[in-house]
């Protein structure tokens, strides 16, 4: 394919870079801010596809300059430039080590989007439509499924399975398929759904919350999303958990799914209106791939006349769990939880959201608990979303970089502020014949703020 | 959009043919692994350029993956007679790993470990592609640090600050990337493998560790590194102090250095460039001010209040309008991560930037300053200064737009400008950033020709068929080695 690049000649006879602007590909609003990027390479180090496998189009500068190229006309969308965009992980450490504040993940999802849309196989937009349009969006369908799945856990089938792997016994291209399974999070006993809209504050009443619900944490850790209720409420707040709330559109959005997302935006938008905006202090939300995505509605419908407004409103509302709870401050009696743990810093809420002191506040607010730092709290685990799924050879390489870094504290006990990171790190312990540990920051207050209550009733 | 048929991701449709024969491709895959090479043309895209304008297709790029597959590379290049060109991360600034003559990128990225720190004798062996920054922080427990810290300290690797002889904030006091390298393995233009230097700060017979460091990847290439590391010091204060003027600015510098006190680092920013660090979203730095001064100053706690207090006397004298101290580690973290990040920040004002590294007698800072000045508004073009003022190494960035039809040309020559008048100052073209491709043309300048050949026999002797990063440092009417 001919496809020229355009270069100039300069004074004394070097060759530099000339651009012709915009042809395509990308809107003007996200060429624009791409074009913030100078590629100085300050952000390479920080990349979790980069420091994996060395390569400059894994890179967030080489990305951008490969979105760029692409959106100049100067470079083809082949399969080998779709390979690099898909690789990355979106974990946006990228955006915290630009000194530009270029707005990578903004950037990225724009670019996938194009490509979801305009350069993706049948079967791809297919499997796109499936999940982001015709699953994740649904309660029920995604509890209909948990059924199912959770009657074949209990089968004995995944043990065989387990047993025909640790022999290699499949054909290699049958035993990716069959680790995927073994990958699969044990699901909860129940899926999340609360009898009533509004769960009643403990003691008196100090603010009245929205609570998200999403989509994942119902199925999988329903535990913890029944605890965020009991630590609100224990802490003096009203929680609102609207019924026709949805999945909160970050899985599509960051898959290139826009107007998914954008759907699901104005369904979550027009759920908490009902209630009122003006009643809610807060829409708490506990997981951090959610947070981020529902704080950007303003920027998802900002060119849609009806919501653009509404949705900026809502946006200033969502507050991560950890966020509220730091900033209002913890009134219920908090127990004894004697247990050692390492915090791993969500990359969307260190990145996403620049929340990287409320939880370990909290965590060192409960009494007897021993936060051991690990090092390089901040990087990627390499769970995003569905990457794992999607990638699992690279998805795996971060796994181990972080896993190390885990072990080494001491502890096997991780805490983080989002579902993905609690399957993947559960993984990796699993793994490494540890024990599964992995808890959300609520499920250790609600553990101490139960054996709180329960020692204030014995006195 | 492109011309032909859009891409249809999932079909296996691979756009880009190889550049290099093939036959050369699969050697290359069989030394370092099919994983490890890049030759499709539209994947060596993003190895076209380094952290500043010049631009130059690679026809391959592998990683390495040991100092062995270095030597089998080389000795590949050779036989094919490909020129070979070393690459840390890409963060140069002078177009030192740009491929401006083809040929085979050799990526450090995967050379990363650590090998050895040897507490005791303050020293540590460092494969090439180990960050800068990542040295510092695994010797921090252990009260060392690596001290040369170019602003790109948290990307930039060991191999490309040896290449470069790199400098940064805190070479004031402590030097650059030479003075702190004791002893390099190489690999030559031969394929064989040499060790310079040892453990040492001085060995028998020639120093070629030094003449190695600053080469730019012309002599040899470098795939293990004994450095030296320093003690943390008990105690540092960090000042910021805001000048109306860029002039009071560097009378203050002039005047710290002149009254016998060296700061660890002396820095200026001018007042576009606090605006672009602000748009970007960094906190803390005055509003509205034409200079900042940032400086640093380190020692026993004891003697560290009384140099405080000079300074702070000499800048409040030279219309200082405001000083602040950095309180907590926090604080002077936020400052210089605001002063390492300054450059890229720049995006904010224009997409591209340019950016001179001349040197000039600290004395004559206001006049190279002014000259700054006159050539911004000669060509019409903003230019943002961000540099060590205690060196004399002025960072005059020249913020453009690429797709503004002509306006790199004028910038090229507007460089040019500054960088004449930093040679008539009695300066030279360069403080740590390299000649590259980007100074080359003015090597004339300062050197005669008799000097450029004394240069190029050295050259010839490492390289005498010229393989090595070729194109760079020497003008290009210069005859190749």
């Amino acid at each position: 394919m001919a496809v020229t690049e355009p270069k100039i000649e300069t004074g004394h006879g070097n060759v530099v870079a000339e651009s012709p602007g915009l042809q395509g590909f990308l809107n003007e609003r996200d060429y624009e801010a791409l074009v913030k990027c100078v590629h100085c390479g300050l952000c390479l180090n920080e990349c979790p596809t980069y420091r994996a496998n060395g390569l400059e189009p894994d890179s967030p500068r080489g990305r951008l300059y490969l979105i760029r190229a692409v959106s100049e006309g100067t470079l083809p969308v082949s399969d080998e430039v779709v390979d690099h965009l898909q690789l990355c992980l979106v974990c946006r450490a990228c955006e915290t080590a630009c000194p530009s504040n270029v707005q990578f993940g903004q950037v990225m999802e724009a670019a996938r989007h194009e490509i979801l849309t305009h350069h993706s196989s049948r079967a791809r937009k297919v499997l796109s439509w499936l999940f982001f349009r015709q699953l994740f969006p649904h309660p029920q369908r995604l509890k209909r499924i948990g059924q199912v799945l959770r009657l074949y856990q209990k089968s004995p089938f995944p043990r065989l399975m387990a047993w025909v792997l640790g022999r290699h016994l499949l054909p290699k291209k049958l035993e990716r398929l069959a680790l995927m399974e073994q990958m699969a999070p044990q699901l909860s006993a129940r899926f999340f759904e609360p009898a009533t809209e509004r769960a009643p504050a403990q003691g008196e009443r100090r603010y009245t919350v929205g609570m998200i619900s999403g989509c994942i944490m119902p199925l999988a850790f329903a535990e913890t999303n029944e605890a965020t209720v009991r630590v609100l409420t224990a802490n003096g707040c009203d929680v609102i958990l609207p019924r026709t709330q949805r999945c909160c559109g970050a899985l599509a959005a960051h898959s290139g799914d826009g107007d998914a997302s954008a759907d699901l935006a104005r369904a979550n938008i027009e759920a908490f209106e009902a209630f009122g905006f003006d009643n809610l202090d807060s829409i708490i939300i506990n997981a951090a791939g959610c947070g981020a995505q529902l704080k950007n509605y303003g920027h998802v419908l900002q060119d849609d006349p009806r919501y653009a407004e509404r949705a900026a409103r809502f946006a200033a509302k969502v507050e991560d769990v950890s966020e509220f709870l730091a900033r209002v401050g913890l009134t219920a009696p908090m127990g004894e939880v004697s247990r050692s743990v390492t915090y791993q810093d969500a990359c969307h809420l260190v990145h996403g959201q620049k929340i990287r002191a409320q939880p370990r506040e909290l965590l060192l607010s409960i009494p007897g608990l021993d936060l051991v730092e690990m090092r390089d709290a901040s990087r990627c685990c390499g769970s995003a979303g569905i990457y794992n799924i999607v990638h699992p050879q690279m998805s795996m390489d971060v796994l181990d970089a972080k896993m190390e870094n885990v072990l080494a504290t001491g502890t096997d006990c991780v805490v983080a502020g989002n579902p993905g990171c609690l399957l993947q790190f559960n993984l990796g312990l699993k793994q490494r014949g540890h024990q599964p540990r992995a808890v959300h920051l609520v499920d250790l207050l609600d553990e101490s703020i139960q054996k709180g209550v329960a020692a204030g009733r014995e006195q | 959009m492109p011309s032909g048929q859009p891409g249809r991701w999932g079909r296996g449709r691979l756009n880009g043919a190889a550049i290099l024969p093939p036959p050369l491709v699969g050697e290359l895959q069989a030394i370092v692994g099919k994983d490890h090479v890049l030759w499709r043309h539209d994947e060596l895209r993003s190895y076209e350029y380094d952290g500043s304008i010049d631009v130059g297709h690679p026809e391959a790029v592998v990683l390495v993956g040991s100092r062995d597959e270095v030597v089998e590379v080389v000795k590949l290049a050779q036989r094919y007679g490909k020129p070979v060109v070393p690459r840390g991360a890409g963060t140069g600034l002078s177009g030192g790993a740009v491929l401006s003559h083809g040929g085979i990128a050799v990526g450090f990225s995967r050379l990363r470990r650590i090998l050895e720190i040897d507490e005791q004798n303050q020293r540590a062996v460092c494969e090439p592609g180990v960050v800068n920054l990542d040295l510092t922080k695994a010797t921090t427990p252990l009260g060392l640090y690596y001290a040369p810290d170019p602003s790109s300290q948290g990307a930039c690797t060991l191999g490309g600050n040896v290449a470069e002889n790199s400098g940064g904030a805190h070479c004031l006091a402590y030097g650059v990337t030479t003075n702190h390298v004791l002893g390099l393995e190489l690999v030559l233009a031969d394929g064989s493998v040499v060790n310079v230097g040892g453990q040492a700060v001085d060995v028998p017979g020639y120093d070629l560790t030094g003449l190695v460091v600053g080469s730019e990847g012309t002599f040899a290439i470098v795939t293990k590194i004994t450095v030296r590391l320093m003690r943390i010091q008990e105690g540092v204060r960090t000042l910021l102090a805001t000048f109306d003027t860029i002039d009071d600015a560097s009378r203050a510098t002039s005047s710290i250095v002149a009254a016998g006190i060296i700061p660890a680092a002396l820095e200026m920013m001018d007042g576009l460039t606090i605006q672009a660090l602000q748009r970007a979203g960094h906190k803390g730095l005055p509003s509205g001010a034409q200079a900042v001064l940032l400086v640093e100053l380190e020692g026993m706690p004891e003697g560290l209040s009384e140099s405080t207090a000079a300074v702070q006397d000499i800048l409040l004298q030279c219309g200082a309008a405001e000083i602040r101290t950095a309180e907590t580690a926090d604080e002077r973290d936020r400052l210089w991560k605001a002063r390492k990040g300054a450059l890229g920040a720049l995006g904010q004002i224009k997409p591209n930037y340019y950016l001179q590294d001349g040197v000039i007698p600290r004395t004559r800072l206001l006049e190279v300053l002014r000259t700054v000045t006159e050539v911004s508004e000669r060509y019409g073009l903003p230019i943002a200064n961000v540099f060590h003022a205690g060196d004399g190494n002025i960072h005059p960035c020249i913020v453009f737009d690429q797709r503004v039809p002509g306006e790199t040309e004028k910038v090229v020559a507007a460089g040019g400008d500054i960088l004449r008048k930093c040679v008539e100052l009695g300066g030279t073209l360069s403080g740590e950033h390299g000649i590259g491709l980007e100074k080359q043309a003015y090597m004339t300048w300062i050197f005669s020709p008799v000097d450029i050949a004394a240069m190029l026999a050295a050259k010839r002797a490492f390289d005498p068929q010229g393989l090595l990063n070729p194109g760079k440092i020497f003008p290009k009417d210069t005859p190749a080695p």
